[in-house]
C-alpha cells in the first residue's frame, strides 16, 4: 500500500488530514508557543520575519507602513493559529482551513528558521540519533513542518 | 539569507522643498519579492499563483527568478496597489518590498 500522504483532496471539495497522533501533538504543543509570544511580544527579535520591512528607502514611508498594517498582520496571524489550534484533531478540513493551516505552518516555520539561523547553505536535515536538546528538537520540528507543508501546499494548489 | 540590501539610490537630484509631495498620481510602484533560505520553493509558486492569479510557469519563472538572481518585480501600479500587494505578500511571510519604477 502507497504510504498516505498527511493530506489530500477528498474529492467533494474538502481535504482529509491523515497525521499520526505524534504529529497532532507537536501542531497542538506548537501552536499555543507562537501565539503568545505573537499576542504578548509581536515585537520579539524571533518574529522579524513575519513582518517585513516594505520601504528599505524611506524609513518614513516605512513607520507609516508598519502603523497602517501591524495590527492586522498581527490579528490575522493570530486567527489562524487559533483556527489551527481548534482543528489540532481534525480529520477533515474544509478551503478555508486548509488556508488557515499553511499560512500557520509556515509562519512557525518562520519563525523556527530565524531561532535555527537558517542560511541557504545550510540545509536544516533530520537526524533520527541526534540527542534530545531544544536546539535538535526545534530542528526536528522544523524538518517535520517542511514536509507537511510542501503536502498543505500541493492539495491548496489542486483547488487553483 | 539574502537580506533587502539598502537600494541605491542615484544622488538626489536638486530638491526643491515642496518636492516632497508627488502629485503624479499613478506613479508606477514595483513590488519586489526578496530571496530568503526558509519559505520553500513551492509555497512561493503557490502565494504568486493565488494573489495575483498567475499561471503556474509565470509564477515558477518568478520564484526561480527570486531564488537564483535573488529577487524579482512580481507586480506594480500605483501606490495604493503596490502596497496592498506588499501586505498580502507579508501576510504570506514573503519578503516584500516596493520601490519606485524610475
Amino acid at each position: 500500500m502507497a504510504p498516505q500522504r498527511p493530506v489530500e483532496p477528498s474529492g467533494d471539495g474538502t481535504y482529509n488530514l491523515n497525521l499520526r497522533e505524534d504529529e497532532r501533538a507537536l501542531i497542538a504543543a506548537i501552536v499555543p508557543d507562537l501565539r503568545a509570544v505573537l499576542a504578548d511580544n509581536p515585537g520579539d527579535e524571533m518574529l522579524t520575519r513575519l513582518f517585513p520591512t516594505a520601504r528599505p528607502d524611506d524609513p518614513d514611508a516605512e513607520a507609516e507602513y508598519q502603523e497602517m498594517v501591524r495590527d492586522e498582520l498581527v490579528s490575522k496571524r493570530l486567527d489562524r493559529l487559533d483556527m489551527v489550534a481548534e482543528l489540532a484533531e481534525a480529520t477533515v478540513l474544509d478551503q478555508e482551513q486548509l488556508a488557515a493551516w499553511m499560512g500557520a505552518v509556515n509562519d512557525i516555520r518562520l519563525v523556527l528558521g530565524t531561532r535555527l539561523a537558517v542560511s541557504e547553505e545550510d540545509e536544516v536535515e533530520f537526524d533520527e540519533d541526534e540527542a534530545d536538546t531544544p536546539e535538535s528538537v526545534a530542528r526536528s520540528a522544523y524538518w517535520y513542518l517542511g514536509w507537511l507543508l510542501e503536502h498543505l501546499v500541493e492539495a491548496s494548489a489542486s483547488e487553483l | 539569507m539574502t537580506p533587502p540590501a539598502p537600494v541605491e539610490v542615484a544622488p538626489a537630484e536638486v530638491r526643491q522643498p515642496d518636492d516632497d509631495i508627488d502629485v503624479r498620481p499613478d506613479r508606477p510602484w514595483k513590488v519586489i519579492v526578496w530571496n530568503d533560505p526558509i519559505n520553500l520553493m513551492s509555497y512561493v509558486t503557490f502565494v504568486f499563483q493565488k494573489l495575483f492569479g498567475y499561471s503556474k510557469e509565470k509564477a515558477t519563472q518568478l520564484m526561480l527568478d527570486v531564488h537564483y538572481k535573488g529577487r524579482a518585480v512580481v507586480s506594480d501600479g500605483p501606490r495604493e496597489k503596490a502596497e496592498m500587494d506588499v501586505f498580502r505578500l507579508h501576510e504570506h511571510g514573503l519578503w516584500a518590498t516596493m520601490e519606485h519604477d524610475d
